[in-house]
């Protein structure tokens, strides 16, 4: 490990060169977007909260809180499919506070043509992100579809879909049983959600259960992508993948395969990602488009190795040295591999492995 | 083996929480001795637990300091934490409520002036129904802010009511009921699911006798 690039540019580096492996190219972005983008499709992004200043022409401009929006934007729709991948800073005001937090985000966006090839190459190179951290890891699958179909068919309101919604993403069963209750579903629908809101486990069990479920025919269409995308996941080898239907979208941008990553040692995911053609549709755009972002600012933390010395030689002179000898000395140290901090007699603010004289011997 | 870190709120919420896990199979007796110790471990069960400021312990939970935790739902209401919500335990029942003199009359000709500990639930309340609000956030002794002339109407949790009766106040709405509720880091869930399942399977029917008497 190269001790100089920080743990979380070395795991971008990482990054990018397993996302070249499979031919996605580095997407550059400008530091701005107009505002206006973020302010149409404000529920798309985490965060309400956006940092604007106004350029010089008065035009509004905002701090990218966002990479998605503007890989969109920006690719353009000749009918050719892109595979990108970039490392940006994005924007954001942190959950319930203030100010704002400069996040650094590796990702990759496919913006064309989604097949399922596509969709398992993506998700083959979300598992491989999450291996390349290091540790034992996660991925979550979900399919927009499986509660949205079984929510179309209970033809609710949209605020009570919003609810169910949100007790699920809770795995809160108890709130579910009291939302069913109040919109007077029967007990078929409510065991089904009861089921659902359970559903978690490693990819081949959940997704028997799943399948045992009686879903109606939208859903049980989602749970067989969901499950020949497993299958052509395990093709390209072995990972570690759990299903787990409280993965929910509030934003009603994705459509299809919803995916987080998480590392044992690390409190929130790490990665986020999912298709989302319905985004694409809504800027006026045709195709569909799959894509995830590695959050490295909630990966520092758990990267970061303190070393265990600042240097691995202090080299102490006194003020009757020759300092021709300290700088030889100095020298030979640092061409064999060692680093040296050169210094006179006195306190020291480093920690070190061994301390040396102007002759080079060790005291 | 990895512990199962536990926060649970200080105070008598937290002791009646304990007594629940501790029936379950998690107990460790040096939680209820008079110390002043934060952590307690009982290896052979595998559980770690610390008591925390109840209004924090969904912060310690939702950044993985904690596995799990109680908190009540007030608390998950006025913060919002990115956490799961496992189980009702049916402790600390209470209601959130609206309260007033008796005679209270909403004029809605009149900004609605609310005094209360729970500024984003009592915004979420009113903005639902559309009616302007100032809200004025205190720190304690809600009751005290209709009766001194500072606010209108209060936004404060309600157990027995006899505060608010002693005061010639009154609940005028109920916003919610609230209990303590069982709650998980997402993450975390991930890793060590197995347990916080097993815990939870331990607990329900304790709660489902409880119920039942």
């Amino acid at each position: 490990m190269n001790p100089v690039i920080p743990p979380a540019e070395q795991l971008s580096l990482t990054l990018q060169e397993l996302y070249r492996s499979y031919g996605y190219r580095q997407f550059k972005l400008s530091r701005f977007e107009e505002y206006d983008l973020y302010a149409r499709y404000k529920s798309f992004l985490t965060s309400p909260q956006i940092l604007t200043f106004t350029d010089q022409n008065g035009q509004l401009m905002a701090l990218k809180p966002d990479v998605t929006l503007s890989i969109v934007r920006n690719t353009r729709p000749d009918g050719r499919t892109h595979k990108v991948w970039y490392t940006e800073n994005v924007y954001r005001v942190p959950r319930n506070g203030s100010g704002f937090q400069e996040i650094m985000q590796t990702g990759l966006e496919l913006i064309g043509q989604v097949d399922r090839y596509a969709m398992g190459e993506v998700l083959m190179l979300a598992a491989r992100s999450l291996e390349a951290i290091g540790g034992s890891y996660v991925l979550e699958l979900s399919h927009t579809g499986i509660l949205t179909g079984v929510l179309e068919a209970l033809s609710l309101s949209p605020a009570a879909a919003a609810d169910i919604l949100a007790a699920m993403g809770e795995k809160n069963a108890h709130g579910l049983a009291a939302i069913c209750a109040r919109e007077g579903l029967d007990d078929a629908a409510r065991d089904l959600l009861a089921a659902l809101c359970r559903l978690s486990g490693p990819a081949e069990d959940a997704l028997a259960a799943l399948r045992a479920l009686p879903l109606p025919p939208a859903a049980r269409q989602a749970a067989e992508e969901l499950g020949s995308l497993l299958a052509l996941l395990s093709r390209f080898g072995a990972y570690s993948v759990r299903l787990d239907m409280s993965l929910a979208d509030g934003t009603g941008y994705y459509n299809g395969v919803l995916f987080r990553g998480y590392v044992n040692g690390v409190a929130s995911a790490v990665l986020s990602g999912g298709r989302y053609d319905t985004l694409l549709h809504r800027m006026g755009r045709e195709g569909g488009a799959i894509g995830f972002a590695v959050y490295m600012d909630e990966l520092q933390r758990f990267l970061f190795r303190r070393p265990e010395t600042d240097v691995d030689t202090l080299l102490v002179y006194s003020p009757w040295d020759d300092p021709a000898q300290v700088a030889a000395t100095a020298r030979r140290e640092t061409e064999q591999g060692r680093t040296v901090r050169v210094q006179p007699a006195g306190e020291t603010d480093v920690t070190y492995r061994r301390r040396i004289d102007a002759a080079g011997k060790e005291f | 083996m990895d512990y199962l870190n536990i926060a649970l709120p200080k105070g008598r919420l937290g002791e009646k929480v304990y007594g629940l896990f501790a029936a379950a199979g998690y107990g460790c007796p040096a939680m209820l001795e008079p110390n002043r110790k934060l952590i307690f471990e009982n290896e052979a069960a595998g559980v770690r637990y610390f008591w925390a400021k109840p209004s924090d312990v969904a912060i310690y939970v939702e950044r993985g300091a904690a596995d799990i935790g109680v908190a009540g739902k007030d608390i998950l209401l006025e913060y919002e934490p990115d956490v799961y919500e496992l189980m009702d335990l049916g402790l600390g029942r209470c209601r959130m409520c609206v309260a007033g003199f008796r005679d209270f009359r909403d004029d809605p000709a009149r900004t609605l002036r609310v005094a209360t500990k729970f500024p984003n639930i009592t915004r979420a309340y009113y903005a639902a129904r559309s009616r302007q609000i100032d809200v004025i956030h205190l720190n304690g002794s809600i009751e005290l802010a209709p009766i001194v002339g500072l606010s209108d109407v209060i936004l404060d949790i309600v157990e027995t009511g006899k505060t608010l009766l002693e005061n010639g106040l009154a609940p005028l709405e109920t916003v919610s009921s609230i209990s303590a509720r069982l709650i998980a880091n997402k993450a975390r869930s991930k890793f060590v699911g197995h347990r916080i399942d097993e815990l939870c399977g331990r607990i329900a029917p304790l709660l489902e006798a409880e119920e039942s008497q």
